[in-house]
């Protein structure tokens, strides 16, 4: 006999997002990604629609990495040490659809690069390359305040992703994004209420919920990423189920929490898989963009998503 | 919760001048005003002093129509001025309401039929109002039994356990609460429940504060549906806040204002 499957039928759906312009749409991008829009939990392929499979972003800096490892480095080479070529190496020879910028230079810790400088390198960043940007201030609230309208402006009509947002400080930017025509990620630590607050708040201004994507703040494997999943869980439960404040597509900075671990630290491999498996525990729980670091464990997530989709019938570009 | 404003009757002495003047405006302000406070629906009622209700009925129902396309409550003790509203209603309507009267109940199932109204039937009949729990459920049974067997789907009645003023009934009070939750496992699926709220408070002096704590109980024993005045403000508010409590928002420092832009749905 067959087993029946019990399927759920959600009233919410999950918000759209695109993330870069193309020339029809004033922008300058050679294509642009799609995230979110589903009404069915991940994976649930035959309870309802799941139009965009988890997309991965490579995280790349304004400036030499610091503090990360030799493997880590290793495979971009020489690159590493000018962020263009960096970029070059990314989107030419690893093929990357899209690039998450952190402007860690601007931290004034990190060579207080100025809003002139940072709105430049963003200007040339968008020569240079031709993928859609996800951009990241330096983590420096009041420096952020400063160099993200730089950045913003000049990117104005791209499209990009913009972050963070907290609840702390969340107008500045939320102003830039409204006025540029961009997406905001609104970051909130671990707790769903602050996550539902900030989207609130930020909607309050005039940014539609659409435009939004909940950072939920993640740890690695190991580093409380149950706690981060179940957040996740819970915030697209409330979503399918109508709670439009939280119907926001996930963004996982994943590469970053998980080379922080020690474990990460002891081998080549060792590292790349804790990227990995953090990656995909994380597409369980709904993500829908993964910024990750190391090009090989990007290969590997990448055939993970591509082996569930295609599993399953589906068009990966919905 | 589905809120039914209740501001929209002939009672009120805005309303009953507006029909008798034929003010739209002032019938249009009382409904999107009604709206904005978050009702989902609009009761609409001629009141007693209409002389002509046949007439007022469809007027009202046409101008409320022009502001918005919300359901409407049809709220009227004579079925032909109810079927004067079905007539004029473009947007989704609500009867209010039969009661367990089988004259009642022969004209009003098959009209909610033809017109793929809902219904709302109150637990009463002409002998008399019930006196205790029981005496409820089974009126609310013969309803529900009425229905099915004139194949009007059940998932689209509302049974209305007849609040009457705490100053009246107060022994009925905990009858009326527990009937909320017993009504729905009359038969399956079970009926919606839906309560008349400002009755419990007619003739007392605290009305607001009767109202709400009245309502905030009902929540807790499953109430779906409530005809009320949703411009009170603390009224309103103790509603999403019981909502929230029962878990069916989720917590944020803005779920007040969260409701209301009905971001939660």
């Amino acid at each position: 006999m067959e087993t029946q499957l019990v399927l759920e039928k959600w009233a919410g759906t999950i918000s759209a997002m695109v993330i870069g312009a193309e020339k029809k749409d004033g922008g300058s991008r050679a294509h642009t990604v799609k995230i979110g829009g589903q009404s069915s939990l991940p994976l649930l392929f035959k309870e309802g629609g799941i139009p965009n499979p988890p997309a991965i972003a490579f995280e790349i800096w304004d400036i030499p990495p610091q503090d990360w490892s030799e493997e880590l480095l290793a495979p971009y080479g020489k690159s590493i040490e000018n962020p263009f070529d960096w970029a070059d190496k990314c989107v030419n020879e690893f093929k990357a659809q899209l690039l998450c910028v952190k402007m860690q230079g601007a931290h004034p810790d990190f060579g207080d690069k100025g809003p002139k400088e940072a709105g430049e390198f963003i200007s040339a960043l968008l020569k240079k390359v031709s993928v859609p940007l996800i951009i990241l201030g330096s983590g420096d609230d009041a420096k952020d305040n400063l160099i993200l309208p730089a950045c913003s402006e000049a990117a104005k009509n791209e499209r990009c992703l913009i972050g963070c947002a907290v609840q702390e400080n969340y107008k500045t930017l939320v102003g830039s994004v409204l006025a540029d025509g961009h997406n905001i990620i609104a970051e909130s630590p671990i707790d769903i209420n602050i996550a539902k607050q900030l989207n609130i708040l930020i909607s309050d201004m005039g940014l539609n919920l659409e435009r939004i994507a909940i950072n939920p703040t993640i740890g690695a494997l190991g580093y409380g990423l149950e706690y981060a999943y179940s957040i996740m869980e819970r915030a697209r439960l409330a979503g399918l189920s109508g709670d439009k404040a939280l119907a926001s597509p996930f963004i996982c900075f994943v590469g970053q929490e998980s080379w922080r671990t020690k474990e990460a630290k002891v081998s080549p491999e060792q590292g790349i898989a804790w990227e990995i498996i953090t990656a995909t525990s994380f597409i369980q729980s709904g993500a829908d963009l993964l910024v990750l670091r190391h090009p090989k464990a990007i290969q590997k997530v990448s055939e993970y998503i591509g082996t569930l989709f295609k599993k399953q019938g589906n068009n990966l570009r919905g | 919760m589905f809120v039914v404003g209740e501001l929209i009757n002939g009672m009120y002495s805005n309303i009953g001048s507006a029909i008798k003047e034929r003010n739209k405006k002032e019938v249009q302000k009382c409904a999107l005003d009604q709206i904005a406070c978050g009702a989902d629906a609009l009761d609409v009622n001629c009141g007693p002093a209409s002389r002509q209700p046949l007439v007022d009925m469809p007027w009202l129902v046409e101008t409320i129509q022009e502001v918005t396309d919300k359901p409407l409550c049809l709220d009227s003790s004579k079925p032909a001025v109810i079927q004067e509203g079905l007539k004029a209603s473009r947007n989704k309507t609500i009867i209010n309401s039969t009661t367990a009267d089988q004259d009642k109940l022969d004209i009003l199932v098959p009209m909610a039929s033809k017109y793929q109204a809902q219904l709302i039937g109150i637990t009463i009949r002409s002998k008399g109002i019930p006196q205790n729990k029981d005496q409820r459920l089974e009126l609310a049974a013969f309803i529900v039994a009425n229905c099915q067997e004139q194949g009007f789907s059940v998932e689209g009645l509302y049974l209305d356990p007849i609040v009457l003023p705490v100053n009246v009934a107060q022994s009925q009070m905990k009858d009326i609460l527990e009937s909320i939750s017993e009504f729905k496992i009359i038969s399956g699926p079970g009926p919606k429940t839906i309560l008349g709220l400002s009755n419990v408070s007619q003739g007392v002096l605290l009305r607001s504060l009767i109202n709400r704590t009245f309502l905030t109980m009902a929540v807790a024993y499953g109430l779906d549906s409530a005809i009320l005045d949703p411009k009170d403000k603390e009224l309103m508010d103790a509603l999403i806040t019981a909502e929230l409590i029962l878990n069916k928002n989720i917590y944020c420092d803005s779920y007040l204002e969260a409701y209301r832009k009905k971001l939660n749905s």
